[in-house]
């Protein structure tokens, strides 16, 4: 039988960070996309934080993942208001149409 | 009985917060077409009240809440500048704000909490410290980004600052989680401790390189600088003149700190990089602003460019070089506020003068403020005696003292071709037809930081051991001495 290690844990967490990361660049459309998408790269950072904190027998770690945790949704909750303003004035959220400025 | 942690060397921070979440209420309470004027009064007095406290507590290695947080003369160096730039920053949007309608006492509530973020981050002894006081920075500056909210452009810049700046957050937090996970701490001390080997993990190594990408955001250097344009351009111009200044420098002082602290022992990886990075920033902020048309977007490049000779001193990764970029960011911060009065105090047809071809016989119309812009304009372009001259001169001679030479010799040429568009503008102000008649604008407060702004860009040789002393005892406290 295979025992789940830390490498593991690091791979899962790189791969879902890698995946948020090309969320944010590949995506084409929506910019809702783009928050889930740093949603995800935060995650992933928090496995990273709480294996890291389980292997090291250390708790510092898992405090780090929480204030992790707590600063993300306010910063979801700043992105998502941002967004909200943004759609008032502009009547899109595509990627595309982020273009009032260039150069 | 369980011990209060030592707070005293935080008292600043914890005074600022305080005020801000009063502040909070004031603006409630009072009557809604005084709330900004009371309340941005309110935030100014703060801020300098906190100033106070921040020479109060004073240089000498203090450490508070269980080594979190610390206290030194690099702290108290970077926290003045802070101050400085968020206050000069108030008192300039006084008039703009009530203008442009967006006159809300939120605005310099949020500045408040963004300046303690600041001081936090320089005062930042710990991974997580850094990570809470870089995002109660942040957080505030999206918003204030997108403060003129009926604006497109205000709110595109918003959204595309927020959107590049969790980005680089996920970086940093990645990045530090690395470091924790292969070094086994997030203190700072024991992280150095620890870092003193000669065989370092490369997953330690792959954190850092993270976390110098997630600050090199913060900064806006190349190859992390692609927002900058767009967010001076896009939001208000007193929160563009903000941003200009105190995100910058606190963000700087977080980049010192954590590389010449913690990774100190490994500057022969690390300095490389930065290399690579401060003479991108340096080639592109003298290069790509020759095209701009747009003042702001111009004054964005070359921030660019003069993060690009800051960290010039950074890569040479020592007390010298730390040195010059402490002068540099002091003499950065003059400066600029400088150069944004007077972008604030003219206006064209109704309309803030935005274009460089506004400026246009401003010679004739108006030759005060147009001398002073040729006094700014020279001092941004390195020509002595300006400051400006001074602020390259040091991290040049660090640089060429630590043998950076190709560096050394990038950066002037890159300062040779980055004049030509400094010295564009003072060529249009004084050689071309104006087409377009100036009204003033100026307050009080914005006539005030011009012409301190201007005379100490003038006369600093006078009197330069003002910024080298405090700039010297700063460097020598962050390695130790």
């Amino acid at each position: 039988m295979w025992e789940i290690g830390l490498a593991h844990y690091l791979t899962v967490a790189a791969i879902l960070f890698t995946l948020g990361l090309m969320g944010i660049f590949l995506n084409r459309k929506n910019v809702i996309v783009i928050l889930m998408s740093i949603e995800l790269m935060l995650l992933a950072v928090n496995i990273n934080l709480v294996s890291f904190s389980t292997f090291l027998n250390d708790l510092v770690g898992q405090i780090f993942a929480i204030f992790v945790l707590t600063v993300a949704a306010a910063e979801a909750a700043i992105g998502l208001a941002i967004l909200v303003v943004y759609y008032r004035n502009r009547a899109s959220i595509a990627v595309d149409d982020i273009n009032a400025m260039k150069g | 009985m369980t011990e209060l942690p030592v707070m005293m060397p935080a008292s600043p921070e914890i005074f600022l917060a305080c005020a801000a979440m009063a502040m909070m209420m004031v603006g409630v309470f009072v009557k809604a077409e005084n709330a900004y004027r009371v309340v941005s009064t309110l935030a100014i007095v703060a801020l300098v009240f906190a100033g106070g406290l921040v020479l109060h507590v004073g240089g000498g290695r203090q450490e508070a809440l269980f080594g979190f947080f610390v206290v030194d003369d690099f702290a108290v160096f970077m926290k003045v500048l802070i101050l400085i730039g968020s206050v000069v920053a108030l008192i300039m949007s006084e008039g703009y704000v009530q203008r442009e309608k967006m006159d809300r006492f939120e605005f310099p509530i949020l500045v408040t909490f963004a300046t303690l973020g600041m001081l936090m981050m320089v005062s930042a002894n710990d991974l997580l410290s850094l990570y809470i006081g870089l995002e109660l920075q942040s957080l505030s500056l999206y918003v204030v980004a997108s403060f003129q909210r009926d604006s497109i452009r205000s709110t595109e810049s918003g959204l595309k600052y927020f959107v590049l700046g969790a980005l680089s957050s996920g970086l940093l937090l990645y990045g530090c989680s690395l470091i924790y996970g292969f070094s086994g701490t997030t203190q700072f001390d024991t992280l150095a401790l620890a870092l003193t080997g000669d065989d370092t993990s490369k997953g330690l190594i792959v954190g850092i390189v993270f976390l110098i990408a997630a600050l090199a955001f913060k900064v806006s250097a190349v190859p992390f600088h692609m927002w900058t344009p767009d967010v001076y351009e896009g939001a208000p111009t007193p929160v563009t003149a903000f941003f200009a200044v105190a995100p910058k420098i606190a963000a700087m002082a977080l980049f010192l700190r954590t590389m010449l602290g913690p990774f100190g022992d490994l500057v022969a990886d690390w300095g490389q990089i930065i290399w690579l990075v401060s003479v991108a920033s340096m080639l592109l902020g003298a290069f790509a602003a020759i095209a701009q048309s747009n003042i702001k977007r111009l004054m964005a490049y070359s921030s660019i460019g003069h993060i690009g000779y800051a960290l010039m001193g950074l890569a040479a990764g020592n007390e010298e070089g730390l040195k010059g970029v402490l002068i540099y960011l002091a003499i950065y911060l003059i400066m600029n506020v400088g150069v944004f009065a007077c972008i604030l105090s003219m206006k064209v047809q109704n309309r803030m003068v935005e274009n460089i071809t506004d400026l246009a016989g401003l010679g004739k119309s108006n030759p005060a403020m147009a001398v002073l812009l040729m006094v700014l304009m020279f001092s941004m372009a390195g020509i002595p005696p300006m400051a400006g001259f001074f602020g390259k001169f040091f991290v040049f001679m660090a640089a060429l003292n630590a043998e950076l030479y190709a560096l050394a010799i990038i950066g002037a040429v890159s300062s040779v071709v980055g004049a030509f568009y400094y010295l564009r503008i003072i060529k249009i102000m004084y050689f071309d037809e104006p087409v377009e008649a100036f009204d003033k604008v100026e307050t009080m407060g914005l006539r005030g930081v011009m012409i301190v702004s201007g005379l100490l860009t003038a006369v600093l040789f006078i009197y330069l051991p003002g910024i080298t002393d405090p700039a010297t005892a700063a460097a020598a406290s962050l390695f130790g001495g």
